[in-house]
């Protein structure tokens, strides 16, 4: 089966950080809203789902994440404001 | 701080250079209701908000502003990576291209330079507030005449998105000013300045 392509998995990861962005930006102004608390800790757990998801078929998104070889790889994948395939 | 995560918050795929939207576009990035704008105008104001509610809206909403002028510049890069020269001086791109190649230089569509002018950080958290609200209008309004504008949907795309952000940013600042005007005299709001005048100003609730 084919791994399914960078382009997919940076989707949904960018759906699910979205969630999370506009709900955080809710919660600011309606911080005992319960609904939003329990989307955002749905969410939350989606979203980490899908870095992960990312991250292990296509390199780090964060410096800390890099996998210390014997050379620094951090610059080696496409930057993100690159045209994509 | 702030950790750079690679990735854009909306995704820009634009597989035409076009270097008419570009010429456009660009005032996103520099000019006077722009992401750079934005963020600066959001990130300076908060030091001195009293309320730690709204500090923290200031901080979320100007942290989203920079990824915001990340996507722009990526529009702007990807409508202007492979241009040839016939079709920078057929553009009329040939005045930027002269200053600044194809690099990213924060201008306005005029191309006026970015300035801190564009900006206010008062240091009064209801004046502030309504800059705030004013710039998500002027800011919306500018991606409504791009997409007059721009055809090619690959570009309009995350400009839609660009300009629904500007309408939430809106709504939220809206609130940061009603939680301001909740902790100050109902009888007249602009009786002191609630970042000078509060010796002990209370914690956003």
């Amino acid at each position: 089966m084919p791994r399914t392509s960078r382009e997919e998995l940076m989707r949904n990861l960018q759906m699910m950080s979205f969630v999370l962005d506009d709900i955080a930006l809710f919660l600011q102004t309606h911080p005992t809203d319960q609904a939003a608390l329990r989307c955002y800790e749905k969410y939350r757990h989606l979203k980490r789902e899908a870095e992960e998801e990312y991250m292990n078929a296509y390199g780090p998104l964060r410096e800390d994440n890099v996998y210390v070889t014997n050379r620094w790889t951090w610059a080696d994948m496409p930057w993100p404001w690159e045209r994509q395939g | 701080m702030w950790t750079y995560d690679r990735k854009l918050q909306y995704p820009v795929n634009i597989s035409k250079p076009d270097a008419n939207s570009a010429k456009i576009i660009i005032t996103q990035f520099g000019g006077p209701d722009g992401e750079l704008a934005a963020s600066q105008r959001y990130l300076s104001q908060r030091y001195s908000m009293p309320f730690k509610q709204v500090a923290g809206l200031l901080t979320d909403i100007g942290t989203e502003e920079m990824a915001h002028m990340e996507i722009v510049c990526a529009i702007v890069h990807q409508l202007t990576k492979g241009l040839s020269l016939e079709e920078i001086k057929a553009a009329g791109f040939d005045p930027y291209f002269v200053d600044h190649t194809v690099g990213l230089w924060p201008q306005a569509a005029s191309g006026a330079p970015f300035t801190a002018a564009y900006i206010q950080s008062k240091g009064d958290a209801i004046t502030d507030l309504v800059e705030d609200m004013a710039a998500e209008q002027k800011a919306r309004t500018t991606y409504d005449n791009l997409l007059r504008l721009v055809d090619n949907p690959e570009v309009r795309d995350p400009l839609k998105f660009l300009r629904a952000r500007e309408v939430v940013h809106f709504q939220r600042f809206g609130e940061g000013l009603r939680i301001v005007q909740d902790h100050l005299n109902s009888r007249n709001f602009y009786a002191i300045n609630p970042e000078f005048d509060m010796r002990k100003p209370k914690s956003g609730s």
